[in-house]
């Protein structure tokens, strides 16, 4: 006993080298970090006072409430419109009798494969108001009185950027339940058939129960990436998330006050400590999901 | 079998893919089309598409001669292709490690990998810029590969060693008794069967790591080291009055990934259908 068997070293350390040294040291180093600020360029400990200035201060509390308020926002209107048409194309995709389905799914899946940038700026372009593509379009079909500059409204900008998200990501809810519904087995379907159970109501009888788990993973996928969401409110609105940060969400906020931005200094202790609620805002969400919600969903698994 | 005939139901399922369709291109085809137009067509008729009157190239004059596309993408490509090689190899390693041989401490182990699928890297940035600066790392592309590899590999390591479970031990018991050593079964009997898994993995990191604009942004801003997202996001910026040269500049953008979605698309259908990332 106690040999080293060196060939599984061999394969399993460069793995556990890079991903310990980039990635779960730095994350705990981060945690530590916000415990520290910086007097006189000296590093001294000064506790959970970091964590206290964010939640308490006004300065720093209106900010964060602020992102966190929106970050909320932005990922309700994931779940209650990206989520559901997600489901829905992808049981329209699934029907056995659907033709062209290969190329459908192609086509609904290309924003998610293009770059925040392209996203970001295609759709100020479109709603922009000067270009007026989208005033134009509305025109032709009589509702213009409807347009408003959405992305540069404080009441709307927050919702319409969170809707060019779902936009964007619509194809990742709809690959993932396509593929559980492809995997329900055909006789359960047949057992249903027999029984009178079609159509609508087999996908709400049936096929709906079988994928809630699917459903579930879908969830908790985009509670973490909107939580940790960035790119497509700083390449649509900059650093400031504007208009008067009510496009703020934990990313940009965090981005703004480790960086600095225009007359702000950075400041990689209080951009840690967001990092680290942010961490525990991520942690709460995947135990709800991990001891919550998978745990009442495994009956429903065959 | 019944011949297949369009009845109403089957048309209204039709006609909400085709809305779907055109919702999710329309804005891809506004870019593309306009990039082909003079300015002035640009402004006046913005959805028409580019005739002997309105097609210009200025656009892509301009984006070819001041900026720095190709090597943008050189610097993108690079990155792209390093990262997935290392999380391939790295992950296809320790997935064998976890999945072949019982250790003390292998759950533990295949936990610890784990982890990472949920919690994602960038919340240690402000760890990782310190680290990149003290190591000389920053605005080198090895710190954005080394960034990409760290979290790309828990997944990786999740589906291959699911995957490797599924080779028979028949084989690699057969390469033994033929006297293979523990590195000629893993590269030589089981890494090739397991190829149609290392392309889902594959696929699965290529367009985020190719799209990431948070780390370039962070770790190598430098311009010689500017990955294609980052350089088109700085362009924009500076040519903002300039729409040919801004669409152009995003069309160029957009085709890349593109051809690597139609090359793989096929591959990433069948990843997640048979059950990879359930």
């Amino acid at each position: 006993m106690g040999r080293i068997r060196w060939h599984v070293v061999v394969f399993l350390a460069p793995a556990v080298l890079v991903y310990t040294a980039v990635m779960i040291f730095p994350l705990f180093d981060t945690l530590r970090l916000a415990l520290f600020n910086a007097e006189d360029k000296a590093r001294i400990f000064v506790g959970l006072a970091n964590f206290k200035r964010l939640f308490l201060d006004p300065i720093w509390s209106e900010q964060f409430w602020n992102a966190l308020a929106n970050n909320f926002w932005f990922f309700l209107i994931h779940m209650l419109v990206q989520n559901p048409i997600g489901i829905a194309l992808a049981a329209l995709l699934s029907s056995p009798k659907l033709r062209f389905a290969a190329l459908y799914r192609t086509a609904i899946f290309v924003p998610t494969i293009l770059s925040f940038v392209i996203v970001g700026f295609a759709w100020k372009l479109i709603l922009s108001p000067i270009w007026g593509i989208a005033p134009s379009m509305l025109d032709a079909v009589g509702l213009k009185s409807l347009f408003a500059p959405w992305l540069g409204k404080e009441e709307y900008a927050l919702t319409t950027l969170a809707l060019i998200s779902v936009w964007q990501f619509v194809g990742i809810p709809m690959m993932l339940i396509y593929a559980a519904l492809l995997s329900i087995p055909e006789e359960i379907l047949e057992a249903g058939e027999v029984d009178g159970i079609t159509g609508l109501s087999a996908f709400w009888k049936i096929k709906l129960p079988l994928i809630l788990p699917s459903i579930g993973i879908i969830s908790i996928l985009t509670f973490v990436g909107n939580f940790n969401a960035f790119d497509l409110i700083y390449a649509a609105q900059g650093a400031l998330a504007g208009p008067d940060f009510s496009t703020d969400i934990l990313g940009t906020f965090m981005y703004r006050t480790f960086f600095g931005f225009q007359l702000q200094l950075g400041d990689p202790y209080m951009g840690s400590a967001i990092a680290s609620a942010m961490f525990g805002i991520i942690l709460i969400g995947v135990c709800i999901y991990l001891f919550g919600i998978q745990r009442r969903l495994r009956h429903y698994q065959f | 079998m019944s011949t297949r005939r369009i009845t109403p139901n089957l048309f209204a399922m039709h006609g909400a893919l085709i809305l779907y369709v055109l919702i999710a291109l329309f804005p891809v085809f506004v870019i593309v089309v306009n990039s082909f137009k003079s300015r002035r067509a640009i402004f006046r008729e913005p959805l028409a598409l580019p005739n002997g009157d309105s097609f210009s190239l200025v656009g892509y004059e301009t984006v070819l001669k001041q900026g720095d596309f190709f090597l943008y993408f050189q610097n993108s490509f690079v990155v792209t292709v390093a990262s997935l090689f290392f999380i391939l190899l790295f992950g296809a390693m320790a997935a064998f490690a976890l999945a072949e041989y019982r250790f003390k401490g292998s759950t533990v182990m295949a936990l610890y990998l784990a982890l990472g699928i949920m919690i994602p890297i960038r919340i240690g940035t402000v760890a990782i810029l310190e680290m990149m600066v003290s190591t000389g790392l920053v605005n080198t592309l090895w710190a954005l590969i080394l960034v990409y590899t760290a979290q790309g590999l828990p997944l990786a390591v999740f589906i291959l060693s699911e995957f490797m479970k599924g080779v028979s031990d028949d084989l690699k018991n057969a390469g033994r008794i033929d006297g293979l050593s523990e590195y000629a079964i893993f590269f030589r009997l089981v890494l090739p069967l397991v190829r149609p898994a290392l392309a889902t993995v594959a696929v699965f990191n290529m367009i985020p790591i190719w799209n990431d604009l948070w780390f370039p942004l962070i770790l190598a801003p430098a311009e010689e080291v500017k990955t294609l997202t980052l350089g088109s996001q700085v362009f924009i910026g500076q040519f903002v009055t300039d729409w040919n040269a801004v669409l152009s500049a995003l069309s160029m953008a957009i085709l890349p990934v593109m051809v690597l979605y139609v090359i793989f698309s096929r591959q990433l259908i069948r990843g997640i259908t048979s059950g990879a990332v359930k």
